[in-house]
């Protein structure tokens, strides 16, 4: 179980989001979300398979459209923004991907070279070295540098796909079901990663997940999205405490033996 | 009827995009040059080997036509107009649609499919002016240089069928290539290469930027990349021949 994080701010919101209705044709998937994420914080999303939880990260880094509905993210409106001012927003922000989404024509070190050398210009090549050699370090794949994407493992893949968010110091990470398809230790190991980010580089986190070890290990609060939007959150003990069906089914699933 | 216009329009908007983005920076030099290398370097062995059996083997079938009119000290001249203003920008065009616009449209394809292209643009990396006018940009460069290339080679396979039939001399058989073609011979295929590598690198880049998801998508990005590829550059090669002509004056 997760010791809530002390620096949480509620004070101060980097994420806000009201009334958010996204549909693919005639097929709704969000139907009026509503979500603060605080200065620091680890929010979980849980939810299952086809709810729109991808579709929701993928609207506040401005990769899709929203129907309707505000979303403000570090005191910006992501769909009213120029291309540029988009650009610089994202900057501040890190994504996860799903599937880690490596460069797979390029090998780790240029992976992780490849946001630098466009975004830190001022850097040397000595400079840069370093960055890269620090976030290997810190997702604990230093050995990897010279690798393919190919020639890594999935929860590698994974972390060097965190490392690569990391190097430019994002304010806001969204880490996209980090822990899908690995064994349960591997999975420990991303857990303490995500942890271990938000405290070091002080980040706030929106992690998307149904394992439910997950949530429980990362998460300072938890929201679940049910039916295209948020039923229940608090706590994870909190959010499981409840007599929907929909809720206890999700948990009793997850821990069957 | 309501897809074909939707497509003509997202056609005629990606099109547009490259024009918009070609001119502003960042310009992605390293990129561009591993691409030109891609293109040009990596299809030299195939263009090579083709050129060189179409030269031999147009050569050998021409001859008993003029043979029979017993003007076989033509072939060369012949064989000139033929390679220099049809064969080899049109081989060309179509080898490297299968080879580099299939290869662009799986690339690409599997970049949107994984995500990757989503990815950069999550880092503040126009995907755009990373992936699709930088490969452009190759195919319209080194479509032409690989039409010289061929052009050469087509010629002096011509010629080695040539001199030992009629025993012509190196010298001989380029004077009367060279008399044979005239600049608009020249300046048209150049232009018309200069269009079929506009036209792969964008069909392309085209089908697999806008992939489907799945990896069934890479597949059809691929496969319908070089099928409308060879499309337009046929309608191309008949519009652009009626220009021609119109220039001969015929
Ligand atoms: N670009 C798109 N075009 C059309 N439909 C989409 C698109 N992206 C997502 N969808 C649809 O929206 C729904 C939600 O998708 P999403 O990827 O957000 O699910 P998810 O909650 O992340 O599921 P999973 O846990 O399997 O990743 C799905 O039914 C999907 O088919
Ligand atoms: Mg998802």
């Amino acid at each position: 179980m997760k010791t809530l994080n002390p620096k949480i701010d509620k004070s101060s919101k980097v994420i806000a989001i009201e009334g958010l209705k996204k549909a693919f044709d005639d097929f709704e998937v969000l139907k009026g979300v509503d979500l603060e994420l605080y200065q620091g914080e680890n929010l979980v999303v849980l939810g299952r398979s086809g709810t729109g939880k991808s579709v929701l990260i993928k609207i506040i880094a401005g990769l899709l459209r929203p129907d309707e509905g505000m979303i403000n993210v570090l005191g910006q409106e992501v769909d009213r923004l120029t291309p540029k001012e988009l650009d610089r927003l994202r900057l501040k922000i890190g994504f996860s991907f799903q599937n880690s989404a490596l460069y797979d024509s390029m090998t780790v070190y240029e992976n992780l070279e490849f946001p630098l050398v466009r975004h830190m210009k001022e850097l040397g090549k000595a400079d840069r070295d370093r960055s890269i050699e620090e976030v290997l370090e810190a997702v604990g794949l230093s050995q990897s540098i010279n690798q393919m994407p190919s020639e890594l493992s999935g929860g590698q893949r994974k972390r060097i796909g965190i490392a690569r968010t990391l190097i430019l110091r994002p304010e806001i990470m969204l880490y996209d079901e980090p822990t899908a398809g690995l064994d349960p230790i591997t999975s420990m190991d991303i857990n303490n990663l995500i942890n271990e980010v938000q405290r070091r580089f002080n980040t706030s986190s929106i992690i998307i997940t149904h394992d439910l070890t997950c949530a429980r290990a990362v998460g300072d609060r938890v929201v679940m999205l049910l039916d295209g939007q948020f039923q229940r959150q608090g706590t994870f003990d909190e959010v499981f405490a409840t007599t929907d069906e929909r809720v206890k089914a999700f948990y009793n699933y997850n821990f069957i033996d | 009827m309501d897809r074909i216009f939707m497509e003509l329009a997202s056609i005629y908007a990606f099109v547009a995009r490259f024009f918009r983005e070609v001119f502003v920076p960042p310009y992605e030099f390293r990129e561009i040059i591993r691409q030109c290398y891609e293109v040009g370097v990596r299809s030299l062995p195939l263009i090579s080997l083709t050129g060189f059996i179409i030269g031999i083997v147009f050569t050998n079938q021409s001859r008993p036509s003029l043979a029979d009119l017993g003007a076989t000290a033509l072939l060369p001249a012949l064989i000139s107009v033929a390679i220099v203003r049809a064969m080899a920008p049109l081989v060309t065009a179509l080898i490297a649609s299968g080879r580099v616009g299939s290869g662009i449209g799986a690339e690409l394809g599997s970049m949107r499919v994984t995500e990757q292209i989503d990815a950069m643009e999550v880092s503040a990396t126009n995907p755009f002016n990373f992936l699709v006018v930088t490969r452009v940009l190759a195919t319209t460069l080194m479509i032409p240089a690989l039409t010289m290339y061929t052009t050469f080679v087509a010629l002096m396979g011509g010629f080695v069928n040539v001199s030992q039939n009629e025993l012509t001399s190196l010298t001989t058989f380029f004077t009367q290539v060279f008399d044979a073609i005239t600049f608009l011979d020249i300046i048209s295929s150049s232009v018309k290469s200069v269009i079929f590598g506009f036209t792969i690198g964008m069909v392309g880049c085209y089908k697999g930027y806008n992939s489907s998801k799945g990896t069934e998508g890479v597949g059809k990005a691929a496969n319908s990349a070089v099928v409308t590829a060879m499309f337009l550059i046929f309608i191309e090669e008949l519009l652009i021949l009626q220009v021609v002509n119109a220039l001969r004056g015929i």
